[in-house]
């Protein structure tokens, strides 16, 4: 198997988030960035089966600047065969289904036949491009997944289906799979990864490379815009009740039926 | 310019879920703004006419389905494409997230090159057209979310709208069959397993040790819908500092956007308020009066959780009786 993994350079999750002056968008300037934490989870799925033999490569993708580097070579560090950075003017503005498109094209064009995606990205919080990515290349997915065995054979994948219960897909490759939290423990990058790293270096594909157009993938093309960013609204100040744990509880639930109105 | 909304409208056990209630409550109202129609439709052959029809004109379709596969994306993708197709004119789909529509809805975008947006939890009209508004950020921060294709597809959260009492509108029900091939299965579904949920123990005595390895899902967050026979499953999560267990709310734990939240012994770090951000009231219970989480909370119990606990089960149980 030749393992590909989507990554996704964000801003640290516990950043504070500030609106721009004219509400077009946040403001990056002081945000310290990170993998995207469901990326992780995929990046650890490759890198153990590698660890196993059962793959044969993991490469890692990434759309995104020169600072996005930083996130690569972390992935590079921990075990990761080679990395693609994908780069382009155009994609300024690209919506999910464009990601989804260079992303797919990229890993299409090294060979892989299981790509892997954390679940969505805390940032936007979407949750399309590994569908997306799926789609675009006609292949089996399966989302969400919290326990995942893959082999050449096929794949086994469970997944939360709601009302207490989940499902297990099963499968033949090529095949996408979105991660969720609970499917593994991400590993550190070692002292020796780190070191090794530093020396790798990988190819930046532009849009052309990947033979796709700004149309099709870039923000010239894209149907999805976010605009008027805001904060969300204060919530009005609460009420903290006084008294000992039984008229507390009795008054809790009076006001949430009465006041509240929720139960 | 023709346009309609449709909403897609998920069922279980011969019932609608309540979100296919909301979603047609609110598509009646922006239909009425924008001088289109609603139509709902179900993607499975057994599926009951709603319960509620509302006025405005509404048709419900309802697809066939040859052959009975567990739901994969492709068929469903298959029965989408017929769903947008039946329609003569273009037009708005509202469907409600689940696994299966965020599985479906993403592939249906990149197959018809049309713009989703998921999330919503606000949905206006705006120079004729439809535009949602979206946390984002983990709910730290809302966007509008402006989509140009046509149609345009919107995933809306539960708990976003309210649902009115049942209208007096008839609705035609139309049958659109799909044939759909074995090829188009790429993934099947084998099995179902009921996923373990334990509930904190928070009647015994101390400390509460849950039950399960960490990192699963610490039981349902169930009693805060207004679903009459809703089991009140407590969800404790104390903050990861006490060693109890590993919080799953948050960044990379569900999103939650119950009409009511507890947070028993939570501080309020910004990585657990991410995840429960656009509950409609919040309930905060903590030893610390200084703990952040009230601040956010619009109701607070400054108190031992293992205390206040066992009564606030007990007068719920009344309560929900």
């Amino acid at each position: 198997m030749k393992i590909g993994v989507c990554l996704k350079q964000v801003p640290a999750s516990d950043s504070r988030i500030k609106i721009n002056a004219d509400g077009s968008g946040v403001d990056l300037s002081d945000v310290k960035w990170e993998i995207n934490p469901y990326d992780e989870f995929a990046l650890e799925a490759g890198l153990r089966l590698l660890d196993s033999k059962a793959a044969s490569a993991v490469i890692v993708y990434s759309v995104g600047g020169a600072d996005a580097d930083q996130r690569i070579k972390d992935a590079l560090a921990r075990g990761a065969s080679d990395a693609v950075r994908i780069d382009d003017a155009a994609l300024a503005g690209a919506d999910s289904l464009g990601i989804a498109r260079a992303l797919a094209a990229a890993a299409k064009a090294d060979g892989c036949d299981v790509i892997l995606a954390g679940k969505q990205a805390i940032d936007t919080d979407n949750a399309q491009v590994p569908a997306m990515i799926a789609e675009t290349l006609g292949w089996a997915q399966v989302l969400v997944v919290d326990q995942l065995e893959l082999s050449d054979t096929g794949f086994k994948a469970w997944r939360d289906a709601g009302s207490g219960s989940r499902d297990i897909v099963e499968g033949a490759l090529p095949v996408v799979i979105s991660t969720d939290k609970g499917l593994n423990e991400p590993r550190y990058a070692s002292l020796r990864g780190i070191m090794q790293a530093k020396r790798k270096s990988y190819p930046v594909k532009s849009l052309a490379d990947l033979g796709l157009s700004a149309d099709q993938a870039g923000g010239a093309g894209a149907k999805v815009k976010l605009a008027g960013f805001s904060l969300p609204p204060a919530r009005p100040a609460g009420r903290i009740l006084q008294g000992d744990a039984a008229s507390t509880a009795a008054e809790l639930v009076r006001l949430l039926r009465d006041e509240a109105k929720v139960l | 310019m023709s346009n309609g909304i449709l909403v897609l409208c998920e069922h279980e056990g011969g019932q609608f879920k309540k979100t296919a209630y909301e979603l047609l409550a609110k598509a009646g109202s922006l239909a009425q703004s924008l001088g289109c129609s609603v139509s709902g439709a179900t993607p499975r052959a057994s599926a009951t006419a709603p319960q509620k029809p509302y006025s405005a004109s509404r048709n419900a379709r309802r697809h066939g389905r040859r052959a009975s596969t567990a739901s994969i994306p492709l068929p469903m993708c298959a029965r989408g494409q017929a769903l947008v197709a039946a329609a003569s004119r273009p037009w708005w789909s509202w469907p409600q997230p689940g696994p299966y529509a965020n599985g479906v809805l993403p592939r249906l975008a990149a197959r018809l090159n049309l713009g989703l947006g998921t999330e919503c939890t606000e949905l206006s009209v705006d120079g004729g057209s439809v535009v949602g508004r979206r946390p984002i950020y983990a709910g730290k921060a809302f966007a509008a979310v402006k989509i140009s294709s046509s149609p345009a597809i919107f995933t809306v959260r539960p708990n976003s709208f309210p649902v009115p009492g049942a209208g007096a509108g008839s609705a035609e029900v139309v049958s659109v069959a799909v044939a759909l091939e074995g090829s188009d299965s790429l993934a099947r579904v084998t099995a179902r397993e009921k996923s373990s949920s334990a509930v904190a123990d928070l009647t015994g005595g101390r400390p509460h040790r849950l039950r399960r390895p960490l990192g699963q899902e610490q039981g349902q967050l169930r009693l805060l819908d207004p679903a009459p026979a809703a089991a009140i499953s407590w969800r404790s999560a104390p903050s990861v500092d006490t060693g109890f267990c590993q919080p799953w709310v948050g960044q990379t734990g569900k999103v939650v956007n119950p009409s009511l939240y507890i947070a028993m012994g939570i501080s309020g770090a910004i990585q657990h308020l991410a995840g429960m951000r656009t509950s409609r009231v919040i309930v905060a219970v903590n030893t610390d009066a200084e703990a952040p989480i009230f601040q956010h909370a619009t109701y607070g119990i400054v108190a031992d959780m293992f205390e206040v606990g066992p009564a606030l089960k007990a007068e719920f149980e009344k309560a929900l009786a």
